[in-house]
């Protein structure tokens, strides 16, 4: 079963349970190191409200987008809660992120897993929309993004499941058990 | 046999690059796609088929509109075989430098070359002593593009282990992978680099990521099960689809040493070997 999602998002979030295969369409904003601290500095370029933020960095040419798949969430873990509490209703990513992050996103987002390393998969389902913070360069700057159905997995729900946890939480204890000592 | 001045051999060089590196971006090895679709028809869990699905769409895509499968171009690394009759000169990397900064500005790839202490970028995925050129002696000149991401890069290790547990090796790799988590992107490959020097086993390790991946011996097939039982999954959402498969390369080492390395490779193992046309 996949839900379809369209931004701007709202309580609809809060239905979602780790696991769950979502579509989204609709604008995203992408956000790497450098455009959460500068967002943080200057305020949001666009409204927050219901935003999604992307976290890539993506290959641009002209007005296409050339590759635009995932980068390492983690990275984001301790940038991540001013968006939020601006009214941020999801992350896209890859990888997951920390505890910290989880408790955060209870009772307000989701975090939403998009295959690493598919970039051209990502270009076929987006158009550009708009860019701010050019002056960052091209991976860094926010680009607006309009999303046609990307397929996506719930990684990280509002009540507080991490999908990416639980896996590492089994993986240790399978090798504790594959390794004795 | 007529002579093949500087000039020539350079540009031979330089088109092979730019070739190999177009073909290695936009088109998955054959192996490499099969082994992704077998682990797709066998995988049980629904997250990591819907993972697996998007990857084999993500590998159609690319072919179809020749467009990079990954927006991490990665690094070049370059591996030539040289026959006895062609000079080994300067003219090689010098093609090789030019094949890379070429094929950067019309694929196009990411320039991820930077210089490492100060970060700046060269723009051509060109620096000091990149791209990484490996020469050794063959029958036929062909040229291997294997560029690399620094997702599965990042998290690769190396150990000198104690060489009365020569039993640690399988766990050093295991550990490695369960460390790696969903951070290399997987379903991965594992390079792994059995003896030597401490420098030679970490090139062993990604020589071994040249090799096919249809074939494992029963040592690189017990890994390989071991590594998919942590059940990490594709892209760390679980199931049994961790490991693609192991390769191992050895080679003779000091009776007081055991270096081991294990280069992991993304699901995007992305090689391509051409003849070099003089």
């Amino acid at each position: 079963m996949t839900t379809h999602l369209n931004t701007p998002l709202g309580d609809e979030v809060l239905d979602l349970n780790a696991g769950d295969r979502v579509t989204l369409s609709g604008m995203v904003y992408t956000a790497r190191d450098e455009a959460h601290l500068r967002m943080q500095e200057e305020g949001f370029p666009f409204d927050p409200k219901g935003a999604v933020i992307y976290h890539c960095g993506p290959v641009i040419s002209g007005e296409t987008v050339v590759a635009a798949g995932p980068t390492t969430s983690a990275r984001m873990n301790a940038l991540t809660g001013f968006l939020l509490d601006a009214g941020v209703r999801a992350l896209i990513g890859k990888g997951g992120m920390n505890a910290d992050v989880a408790g955060l996103l209870r009772g307000r987002a989701v975090y939403l897993a998009f295959t690493g390393g598919c970039a051209a998969l990502a270009a076929s389902r987006m158009n550009v929309r708009g860019v701010w913070f050019e002056d960052l360069g091209m991976p860094e700057a926010v680009w607006a993004l309009e999303l046609d159905h990307l397929p996506l997995t719930v990684g990280m729900d509002a009540h507080g499941h991490d999908l990416f946890g639980d896996v590492t939480e089994r993986a240790q204890a399978e090798f504790v058990r594959m390794f004795p000592k | 046999m007529h002579t093949v001045t500087e000039q020539q051999l350079c540009q031979a060089v330089s088109d092979a690059t730019k070739r190999a590196l177009a073909i290695a971006e936009t088109h998955l090895p054959d192996d490499v796609t099969a082994a992704l679709q077998a682990a797709y028809a066998s995988e049980k869990n629904p997250v990591a088929r819907a993972e697996l699905g998007a990857i084999l769409e993500n590998i159609a895509l690319a072919e179809e509109t020749n467009r990079p499968i990954c927006q991490d171009t990665g690094v070049p690394v370059i591996f030539i075989t040289l026959p006895r009759k062609i000079p080994l000169t300067a003219a090689i990397e010098e093609g090789v430098r030019d094949g890379v900064a070429r094929a950067t500005a019309s694929i196009p790839l990411r320039p991820n070359v930077v210089s490492p202490m100060t970060r700046a970028n060269s723009g051509t995925n060109c620096g000091e002593g990149m791209p990484i050129v490996h020469i050794s002696p063959g029958d036929t000149f062909t040229l291997t593009a294997l560029p690399k991401g620094a997702g599965s890069e990042n998290v690769s290790r190396i150990a000198m282990l104690l060489p009365s547990r020569v039993d640690d090796i399988r766990r050093f790799v295991v550990e490695t992978a369960l460390e790696a988590g969903g951070r290399p992107c997987p379903p991965v490959i594992l390079g792994v680099g059995i003896g030597g020097t401490f420098d030679r086993a970490a090139l062993l390790a990604k020589e071994a990521l040249l090799e096919p991946i249809n074939d494992m011996d029963p040592f690189e097939q017990q890994i390989c099960d071991d590594v998919n039982r942590l059940g990490i999954g594709p892209m760390g959402l679980g199931g049994a689809t961790t490991c693609l498969a192991v390769k191992v390369k050895q080679a003779g080492c000091h009776t007081a040493s055991l270096p081991v390395a294990v280069n992991i490779q993304c699901w995007a193992a992305r090689r391509a070997t051409v003849e070099v046309v003089l």
